[in-house]
């Protein structure tokens, strides 16, 4: 699988998700958000996660207009994979590649712990190295990572089973606790329609070697080399 | 140069933690009667068009390209 890396300014986890491709057989590349163009032959684009603009205006807000995103849009159109994770979900979001918004946790504070999710969907290209309703290990770290959209489109999200993961105990139980962020219907990452995009507020890059207390998050990467 | 104020804020039903978070703390600072705050965004912006309605035009664009956005908030365009 070759992947292409945007990376705009202010993105900090670059290296950590380019660590984690390759760990799971990938090639990668790193693109410049400036670029007109992603490169030839690449099976996955990866928005990283980070501070791009330094969080100016809107999280995300500001690099989901940048030039390499009209790539990433023809690249989706052409059911390209696209994975968005943290601050790539809210660009996602914000460039209309995703529905709903990301928005201020609701206790308002900045959340950087483990975290568990559920995994809702194993048929997607992202998810197929988990079971049905696993919980997996990985962490967050985010002040804006609520997700919200209206009546309308949260029906048809989970109408068209397009929520991937969402915020669980070790379990996997959906307790009200463990929706740290406050997020509607605990939701922790969304599909397109095409479920060939993925946006995530979690890290699982975080969680890919037992040196750093996990390898959960790895499931993730060797789903996308399996299906690319 | 056509001057304009660009006000966003939050669409009603959408929570405002932060506006909550402003009304307790006017509460506890002895402001009294405050029943609800909603926190928004003001751009004030200079801006060169042949006339106000094309001002207005253009800003509406910036507004819906980039200033607000339309999921969760509305915004209002004035000349000033």
């Amino acid at each position: 699988m070759r992947a292409a890396i945007v990376v705009f300014p202010g993105s900090n986890r670059d290296g950590d998700v380019a660590r984690a491709l390759v760990r799971a057989g990938a090639s990668v590349e790193r693109v410049w958000h400036a670029e007109p163009e992603l490169p030839a032959g690449v099976d996955l684009a990866v928005l990283p996660g980070g501070f791009s603009y330094g969080d100016y205006l809107r999280c995300g807000a500001i690099a989901g207009r940048a030039p390499a995103m009209d790539a990433v849009r023809r690249h989706a159109a052409r059911g390209g994979l696209v994975l968005g994770i943290c601050n790539g979900f809210q660009i996602l979001c914000e460039s209309g590649l995703l529905p709903g918004v990301l928005m201020r946790n609701a206790n308002l504070r900045f959340l950087c712990h483990r975290q568990f999710l559920r995994v809702e969907r194993t048929d997607t290209p992202f998810t197929s190295a988990y079971r049905p309703g696993q919980a997996i290990d990985v962490c967050i770290a985010h002040g804006e990572g609520a997700y919200f959209a209206d009546p309308d489109t949260l029906a048809r999200l989970e109408g068209e089973e397009r929520v991937a993961f969402r915020y669980c105990d070790a379990a996997g139980a959906l307790a009200a606790d463990a929706n740290v962020n406050g997020s509607i219907e605990a939701i922790a990452g969304v599909l397109s329609e095409n479920a060939r995009v993925l946006g995530m507020m979690p890290h699982p890059e975080n969680l890919v070697d037992g040196l750093v207390g996990g390898t959960d998050g790895l499931g993730l990467f060797e789903s996308l080399a399996r299906a690319a | 140069m056509i001057k304009a104020r660009v006000t966003v804020t939050l669409k009603s039903g959408v929570l405002d933690p932060q506006g909550k978070a402003i009304e307790g703390a006017l509460g506890s600072l002895g402001i009294e009667g405050v029943a609800s705050v909603r926190q928004g965004k003001v751009f004030d912006v200079e801006i060169a068009a042949a006339d106000e309605a094309a001002a207005r035009a253009e800003l509406e664009r910036a507004c819906e390209k980039l200033l607000a956005n339309t999921v969760i908030e509305n915004y209002r365009v004035e000349l000033v």
